[in-house]
């Protein structure tokens, strides 16, 4: 796809006027990384703070009276468990059990829920979910393009953003939102993200993302705050062992797979869409699922590669990168259960030779509370 | 813009190549580093190997990718930078210097002339951009 054609955020010109190089990302043209580059700005992101551009990601309104019934027949988490301000994530199953999408659902009262979903798969999931109602009373509105979200992480991020906002951020609980201004400017302010960090990811009109950007840049300057591209979400997301659609989620993946049991209740009141095929797999047992590893030898296992036990073929690797903060090569990879647990000794195939690996428990990195 | 020394010979790969007799030092360009990103992991042959010219003889490795690296003329290698092995880094930070790659006892000495001199790597460079 030329450039011209990629979907552009409201920061495309501020990401190039701060050194961004732009690439193509499920259509979107997005920073890759900035000057100082991947390194620096993951581990400032772990050290400090980094601000990342997710405008990109797709917000989907459901309001109306059976809002909550409507989301919980259509994900897998238990939308009824959600009170006024929370949010939790979850995974948008389709019939066969497999990911459709995963998201954020965010309950601001009993008949609005905002899903955030992933760009890349932003009007599959639109198509998808219209396609679901049947009579419930609910109005569905693609707020994608109304909306910019920027992700301000890491162990200052709290700081920096409270000098921008009124809101008292440090009762705002993990998974918590409120509706606050941040420089004035009307906010969704979330303490989530995917970074592995303590943060807030701030969503507010579209065209207040430059004014919100750059705000947020001068407020963190003292911290030595950076802009962060794709390169290091990514890194910083592997990190935290969290999963990325596309790679350890997928339509022909089951949440079960992605050690995603935690959010997919099998028990909870009308079921959901794919609820028995998750069942059913789950009384079957699955025969593969996704563990970490951490390489054993010089090299660096990519995506794709594939994962031996002995000679023979055991699974694959779904995400695979050096990581910046700890300094060692790990990956997440598909493995059949009992192979994959801590101490496993795998070989992993990376172009021609089979390195040494070894299974290891996730997350990779977890911040000291 | 990139660091385009005047001294050293070019490839279409993006390697430079530091003539000295039949002594080809090799390693990749201002350019190169800058498009891979931060460098994590070079990949070496081992004294003694020999190549063609255009074989794949190793690898860098950046934090997003694998881009394979190509000898620009035939050879025997005589030395590899260990180096590199604790500070791949020196690859961005230092691509003429310290992020040399292998020597090579060229077969054919001829070859080198006809690799890019530093105007025609930065036409080249021009050109694709």
């Amino acid at each position: 796809m030329s450039e011209n054609e990629l979907k552009r955020t409201p920061l495309n010109e501020a990401h190039r006027s701060l050194g961004g190089k732009m690439v193509d990302f499920g259509g979107w043209g997005m920073p890759v990384q900035y000057s100082a580059g991947v390194i620096e700005e993951h581990m400032r992101c772990r050290t400090s703070v980094g601000l990342f551009d997710v405008s990109h990601m797709g917000e989907i309104w459901v309001e109306g009276p059976d809002a909550i019934a409507f989301v919980n027949r259509i994900t897998t988490n238990d939308v009824t468990k959600l009170v006024d301000g929370q949010a939790h994530y979850s995974v948008l199953p389709n019939e066969a059990g497999g990911c459709v999408d995963d998201l954020l659902v965010y309950r601001f009262g009993p008949e609005k829920l905002l899903l955030v979903v992933n760009a890349g798969t932003t009007d599959k999931d639109w198509d998808w979910i219209t396609a679901q109602k049947r009579d419930e009373d609910v109005t569905l509105k693609n707020a994608s393009s109304d909306l910019c979200q920027i992700a301000i992480q890491g162990p200052n991020a709290l700081s920096i953003l409270q000098g921008l906002t009124e809101t008292e951020l440090s009762p705002i609980a993990y998974y918590h939102f409120v509706n606050g201004r941040v420089d004035g400017v009307d906010a969704i302010i979330s303490r989530t993200g995917y970074t592995g960090e303590d943060g807030f990811e701030v969503y507010a009109a579209a065209d207040k993302a430059v004014q919100l950007w750059e705000r947020m840049l001068a407020e963190g300057s003292g911290e030595g705050i950076l802009p962060c591209g794709l390169a290091a979400r990514n890194t910083l997301r592997l990190e935290a062992a969290m999963s990325l659609y596309g790679h350890e989620l997928g339509d022909d993946i089951s949440p079960l797979e992605a050690n995603l049991g935690w959010i997919t209740k099998l028990k909870k009141e009308g079921g959901f869409i794919g609820c028995d095929a998750i069942e059913k797999l789950k009384e079957s047992g699955i025969t593969r699922k996704i563990a970490g590893f951490e390489m054993r030898e010089p090299g660096i296992a990519r995506d794709g590669c594939e994962i031996y036990s002995g000679d023979e073929k055991v699974g694959v690797v779904t995400s695979g990168s050096p990581a910046p903060f700890l300094k060692k090569n790990i990956g997440l990879a598909f493995l059949p259960p009992e192979l994959a647990n801590a101490g496993q000794q795998i070989r992993i195939d990376v172009r021609g030779k089979r390195l040494a690996a070894e299974v290891v428990p996730t997350p990779f990195y977890k911040r000291a509370k | 813009m990139s660091n385009i020394p005047e001294n050293l010979r070019y490839s279409k790969d993006h390697e430079w190549i530091a003539v000295d007799g039949d002594v080809a030092t090799i390693g990749i360009t201002d350019y190169a580093q800058h498009s891979l990103g931060d460098v994590v992991y070079v990949d070496l042959p081992r004294v003694g190997d020999k190549f063609g010219t255009h074989e794949s003889f190793g690898s860098v490795e950046s934090v997003k990718a694998v881009s394979e690296i190509f000898t620009p003329l035939g050879g025997e290698v005589t030395e590899v930078n260990d180096g590199l092995n604790d500070a791949p880094e020196s690859v961005n930070n230092d691509p003429y210097e310290a992020g040399w790659m292998i020597k090579m006892k060229m077969e054919n000495a001829g070859e080198a002339d006809a690799l890019l001199s530093a105007a025609e790597y930065e036409e080249y460079l021009k050109a694709s951009e």
